[in-house]
């Protein structure tokens, strides 16, 4: 134990020492949160949007109001001439032109319809079905309102509306933020637990300090522990300090328990660690190591569910995400926090993560034996 | 208490397919100096590797203070201290906190065993704060010989601690070595500098994982039974050149500002090999009759493995 507590104590030591790793400790969850969940946001805002008006009617040009008070639309333009509004999409200044053809009015009062042509730029495939699915839902709108205005009156009998209105529970202002916030302290909370502590390993290798340790009495496990340890409790710091500031800048919600949130931060460090150690054990340069985590990393948390949801991920992607601890800690720190899950709702989860843990870890050290 | 500190008996090691070791065997005397003396590759470094317990032998016994170095490895890192040909002390501390994390983890603190390191510590205790980092080469071997000594091994095991050390520390640092003799301390050292060899009690010359030939400095020399001329004019590179054409010459070293002549049983007259680069034309050549250094000999032996001295 006394052995263990100097090991730690000289690993504290040594990263007050390192210049860079201090601040990062503390900038990094800051920007990170500041950059993904600002920027990175799938919220359709900013939609360009070009008019090519041939009916020049009172219908066509309600169209057209409808879309300038929207927020989501940037009215960029009207033209009589189509080709000049494909034009438009072609130099990338409109993401959707509209093209209400001659008649239009007419044939809406005549006939009870009517056609509007919608041309999407599609190289962004959300974003152009987002986007069409918003002018869709603006023209519906608008046209419910013309019939209002036209009180039933011009065609008698009037098709019946179903509106769905729906209710977004958990998350009731869609802020694609609450959900963000919570999937980066993930990988902050893997990347200062897994990828420094197995980088600080392969460094005593590079060094050739790990040379000089093992002749003298200190045992496999102690230098273990001695080096896991140190980040173990950075990283659970780390996960403190995010929530802090996810609380601050976008008061995120934490609606369960903060100390079932930690225990299964606790638990999943030690199977991301172990990995991290698995790796550290065959790598024998920095540069190595850091490059089998980076592949391993990418796929894994793009795996997760960070961005998009598990469930819709083909059937061979949910079964890769059994083993995925990654994908276990990104399911259980939405619930705890925005659904304020109890232990009883992440038990699956949580028991998964203790064997990745538990196997992760007898693996590494196994490992270890053979090879140092 | 055992009288012998290693005991190594035909050790072998192979790499993939390189040999690195092959059937080497000496001993170690309590309280002696014992030099390795090799080129760089010669398989050192593997050999004290493994008398360290960093590494498995591939086959053989080597016994260390007593305990095989494979069985009871454990009891034994308590009781050698072993500094490593690169510098591997965490650069990023300072050499107080080198010192001190290395003593507790040996269970003891740097004061207990002060007596030990403190002639050499005097030397970098004002730079006791500086990081180990940024202490000049000299200065790191020292605090690496510190750290190896701090928890009063019985063994030290020293793998080229003086490379790329400027000759004034080199001088200090054999100085410590001696008086850790004195002080009863064993100490296996490899050195690829010649001159270093005649400060040791026994040496070992080894080549290509083999040993050459193990004896006290003075026998090594002593046993060389070959007559050695130096040779030295105004054209070293022609000299050089026509040394090499003598029919007597068995070999022919540069060695600094003489030409060493290694000549064939009964042609060690210098003056036969005067009147023979008179008729090549150099006008005033000296030649002289030496002493041979542990440098020729080994050389001489580097040249012909096979050969008895």
């Amino acid at each position: 134990m006394r052995i263990i507590a100097h090991l730690i104590r000289k690993e504290f030591l040594q990263i007050r020492r390192n210049r860079t790793f201090l601040p990062m400790i503390f900038l990094m969850p800051v920007v990170q949160m500041l950059i993904l969940a600002y920027a990175a946001t799938l919220e359709m805002k900013n939609i360009n949007l070009c008019f090519s008006d041939q009916d020049l009617s009172p219908a066509s040009r309600g169209i057209q109001a409808a879309f300038r008070g929207s927020p989501f639309f940037n009215v960029m333009g009207n033209t009589f001439d189509p080709a000049e509004a494909e034009s438009c999409l072609k130099d990338g200044s409109a993401d959707i032109v509209i093209v209400i053809p001659k008649g239009f009015e007419k044939d809406l009062e005549k006939e009870r319809k009517a056609g509007v042509q919608l041309l999407v730029n599609a190289i962004n495939g959300s974003k152009a079905s987002i986007g069409s699915a918003y002018t869709q839902q603006i023209i519906t709108g608008w046209y419910r309102t013309y019939q209002q205005a036209a009180g039933g009156s011009i065609h008698g009998a009037r098709a019946p509306l179903i509106q769905a209105i729906p209710a977004f529970w958990f998350n009731p202002e869609l802020n694609y933020q609450v959900f963000m916030v919570p999937g980066i302290l993930v990988i902050l909370v893997t990347m200062i637990g897994m990828m420094l502590s197995a980088l600080n390993i392969v460094r005593e290798k590079e060094m050739g300090t790990l040379e000089q340790i093992n002749v003298t009495p200190i045992k496999k496990h102690q230098f273990i522990i001695g080096k896991l340890l140190p980040f173990w409790i950075i990283a659970l710091f780390e996960l403190g300090f995010g929530l802090v500031v996810g609380k601050l800048l976008f008061d995120i919600p934490m609606q369960g328990s903060l100390w079932l949130l930690f225990g299964v931060a606790g638990i999943y460090l030690l199977a991301v660690q172990g990995a991290g150690l698995l790796i550290s054990n065959t790598a024998r340069t920095q540069q190595q190591a850091m490059f089998v985590m980076f592949f391993f990393n990418i796929i894994f948390i793009m795996m997760s569910g960070l961005f998009t949801p598990v469930d819709s991920m083909p059937v061979w992607a949910q079964y890769f995400n059994y083993i995925n601890p990654i994908s276990y800690f990104m399911t259980v720190i939405r619930m705890i926090l925005l659904k304020g899950s109890g232990f009883t709702d992440i038990q699956i989860p949580f028991f998964s993560l203790m064997a990745l843990a538990l196997i992760m870890m007898s693996l590494s050290i196994w490992r270890y034996r053979k090879t140092v | 208490m055992e009288d012998r500190a290693v005991i190594v008996q035909s050790l072998s090691k192979t790499f993939d397919k390189v040999r690195a070791l092959h059937e080497v065997s000496f001993e170690v005397s309590r309280g002696e100096i014992f030099g390795m003396i090799g080129p760089d590759g010669a398989g050192k470094t593997t050999l004290f590797r493994i008398l360290s317990t960093l590494m498995l032998p591939g086959s053989g016994q080597a016994e260390v203070l007593g305990t095989d170095v494979v069985k009871n490895y454990r009891k034994l890192r308590k009781r050698i201290g072993y500094m490593p040909g690169r510098f591997s002390l965490y650069p990023d501390l300072t050499v107080r906190e080198n010192l001190e994390f290395y003593a507790t983890i040996f269970g003891t603190t740097p004061a207990e065993n002060y007596h030990l390191i403190r002639d050499i510590y005097i030397q970098i205790e004002p730079f006791s704060k500086r990081r180990a980092g940024a202490l000049s080469g000299g200065m790191k071997q020292k605090l690496a010989l510190c750290c190896a000594l701090i928890h009063k091994p019985d063994l030290l095991i020293l793998d080229e601690p003086t490379t790329g050390v400027d000759a004034v520390s080199r001088k200090e640092f054999w100085e410590m070595l001696l008086k850790l003799k004195q002080g009863g301390m064993s100490i296996l050292v490899s050195t690829p500098y010649m001159d270093e060899a005649a400060q040791c009690d026994n040496i070992a010359l080894i080549q290509e994982g083999r040993i050459l030939v193990t004896a006290a400095p003075h026998e090594v020399t002593a046993s060389f039974s070959l007559p050695l001329l130096g040779v030295r004019s105004n054209a070293p590179w022609l000299l050089l050149n026509d040394l090499r054409q003598w029919p007597y010459a068995e070999s022919v070293q540069p060695f600094g500002e003489f030409i060493h002549v290694i000549a064939q049983p009964g042609h060690g007259e210098p003056q036969a090999l005067l009147s023979f680069l008179k008729e090549k034309g150099h006008p005033d050549p000296e030649v002289r009759v030496l002493q041979a250094g542990i440098e020729d000999c080994f050389m001489h032996l580097m040249g012909a493995p096979s050969h008895a001295i």
